[in-house]
């Protein structure tokens, strides 16, 4: 009896190491491509989309800890996109603060903006809060249209006479690819080192059963407030890299309720709370959004729109779960196929 | 000293009268039963206790520390560990990490955590199940693993709301003997039961509440007899 148990047993005990194996060789691959692509794509217009996708990326990774991980459906994380562009972009041009370091002052105002946000809209749950933080980036929106010193509606020019990586303005989409790419690399890390310490088992708790995660010592606004600190932090460095992207921000591109949306559909759409799940949303949703921009132009400016509308109802319908969480039921699914002649 | 006082507690919902002046004690290693027909307010003492409700009126100690009006969380980590009527475990965690939550309250190190939720899980049983997601268990595995999340937190005093009921007798003897296990470590349990079979015989003692009021207190064998307790249970 112990040998047929065994016999049953080592494929079990060959396959971890093997999945392991098949894991580190498939980052390593995917690294490598993803390092190289710029060399292969010549096309600025495919590289703008790459970039897009890489930002957008980021933008759904940041919102996930607090939206995700934390269950706290943000719909105003443009909020903390927006102060994190203004800040670097005011300091660069008035005070001629180098962009790295606006950069990170931006992420520290957005993180010192999370507060109060925390504070007033963390009393409400659910449908409620994410209406609340609707209202904070109207707020914002509105005094940014109206401060003269911000640019008012008229918006921002980031000067483009010195170039550089000390200045953070290249002609060339390439730097703006890396940069993007190690800004999503720095973010998923994060992301990563969240859910593998007790503040992602904490998040899980409170997203699942908040009354039960009291009873076990954890205070759910103070680990609420941490999640939005670490999220809005992520977000606004995102917002800095866009402004030096673009050269150009204002109320209507970097504060609005629309971009809110987007970055919680990619993480919705791609798979709330996994890791890569906002990476393969931000994908899916990107090149939709940029191929009907190249296919009906400026005409069908609201066809992105109505097909945003139509993915948010199909995930909400027939898979909640996203597509990283289709697949790894799938996956499930086969295993549990797979193992069970085995075990009879 | 006493483990638990309870002082004179009331609790009020506007009109409604929940608890009224209620007062016990409970001593180190006891289990004590909290009974009564439904809507008694067992479950709102059970509260109060927690730090879920704060009483309207009286004190709640536990030792030398008045826990009357704390937080939910406050009160954890004073040493009050709880389980809830419907087993409110943490669905999509699989049942080591709905442990570990609890573990990681004293220890914020993911590794001790899962070490010790390993052995609260072998402690109640579920060693065996240890990486399903607590959704998929059943209302008896649930139950158990709500116990193991409590326990991790290393509490002076564990409050059990039900969880023996909707058991078969096998469960059943199984929940019995993880609670005489739990006292024989030191933890003192105050159970909320209707399953009076299976409280009466492991409790040291038992309080009755009948419309918010503490109508007896003492061994198993002198409340059953009480008349006022029968009185209570089967009407005059």
């Amino acid at each position: 009896m112990s040998a047929t148990s065994e016999t049953i047993a080592n494929p079990d005990h060959a396959s971890p190491r093997k999945a392991i194996a098949l894991r580190v060789a498939g980052s390593v691959l995917g690294a490598l491509i993803l390092l190289l692509l710029p060399v292969f794509v010549k096309n600025s217009l495919h590289l703008n989309l790459l970039i897009l996708i890489l930002m957008a990326a980021q933008m759904g990774v940041s919102w996930n800890i607090i939206g995700g991980y934390a269950g706290q459906i943000s719909l105003g994380h443009a909020a903390f996109f927006g102060v994190g562009a203004y800040t670097s972009t005011i300091l660069f041009i008035n005070f001629g603060v180098n962009p790295w370091i606006g950069m990170l002052v931006g992420g520290a105002a957005a993180a010192m903006v999370s507060l109060p946000v925390g504070f007033s809209c963390f009393r409400l749950k659910g449908h409620y809060f994410a209406m609340a933080t609707i209202a904070v980036v109207e707020i914002i929106q509105v005094v940014f249209s109206n401060w003269e010193y911000a640019g008012s509606a008229v918006g921002l020019y980031l000067p483009m006479e010195k170039q550089g990586w000390s200045v953070m303005i290249f002609s060339s989409k390439v730097p703006y690819y890396y940069l993007a790419l190690a800004l999503l690399t720095l973010t998923l890390g994060v992301n990563l080192l969240i859910s593998k310490s007790f503040l992602g088992y904490y998040f899980r708790a409170i997203k699942d059963e908040p009354d039960a995660a009291r009873s076990l010592g954890v205070s759910l606004t103070k680990y609420k407030r941490t999640a939005l600190l670490v999220s809005s932090f992520l977000t606004a460095l995102g917002g800095s890299l866009y402004a030096q992207k673009e050269l150009y921000i204002d109320p209507g591109s970097v504060l609005t309720t629309a971009l809110s949306i987007k970055m919680a559909l990619v993480a919705i759409l791609g798979g709330v709370g996994t890791l890569i799940g906002p990476v393969v949303g931000a994908t899916v949703l990107t090149s939709i959004e940029e191929i009907t921009r190249m296919l009906f132009g400026g005409t069908g400016r609201g066809t992105d729109q109505i097909i945003y509308g139509l993915l948010i109802v199909s995930v909400a319908v027939f898979y909640p779960a996203g597509i990283v969480g289709w697949f790894l039921d799938l996956a499930r699914r086969r295993k549990a196929r797979q193992s069970r002649p085995g075990k009879e | 000293m006493d483990l638990l006082r309870v002082e004179s507690v009331s609790k009020k919902f506007g009109g409604l009268v929940a608890n009224n002046d209620v007062s016990f004690t409970m001593g180190e290693q006891e289990i004590v039963g909290l009974i009564g027909p439904n809507g008694a307010g067992k479950t709102t003492l059970f509260n109060c206790i927690a730090g879920y409700y704060p009483p309207s009126a009286g004190e709640i100690w536990l030792q030398d520390v008045n826990i009357s009006g704390m937080s939910p969380e406050q009160c954890a980590r004073a040493g009050v560990g709880r389980t809830f009527q419907i087993p409110r475990t943490f669905a999509s965690l699989t049942a080591q990490e709905n442990v570990m939550v609890g573990a990681l309250l004293k220890n914020h190190r993911v590794k001790a955590a899962r070490q010790r939720a390993s052995e609260l899980l072998t402690f109640v049983n579920l060693g065996h199940r240890s990486d399903k997601p607590a959704g998929s268990m059943t209302i008896s595995e649930q139950k158990r693993l709500a116990v193991a999340r409590a326990l991790a937190l290393d509490p002076k005093l564990l409050l059990m709301d039900e969880v023996m009921a909707g058991l078969n007798p096998s469960e059943l003897r199984e929940a019995v003997e993880v609670v005489l296990k739990i006292r024989a470590g030191g933890i003192s349990c105050l159970i909320v039961e209707h399953v009076l079979e299976a409280i009466m015989p492991i409790a040291n003692r038992i309080v009755v509440l009948d419309y918010g009021k503490k109508i007896a207190d003492g061994r198993p064998s002198d409340v059953s007899n009480d008349p006022h307790v029968i009185a209570a249970y089967l009407g005059e």
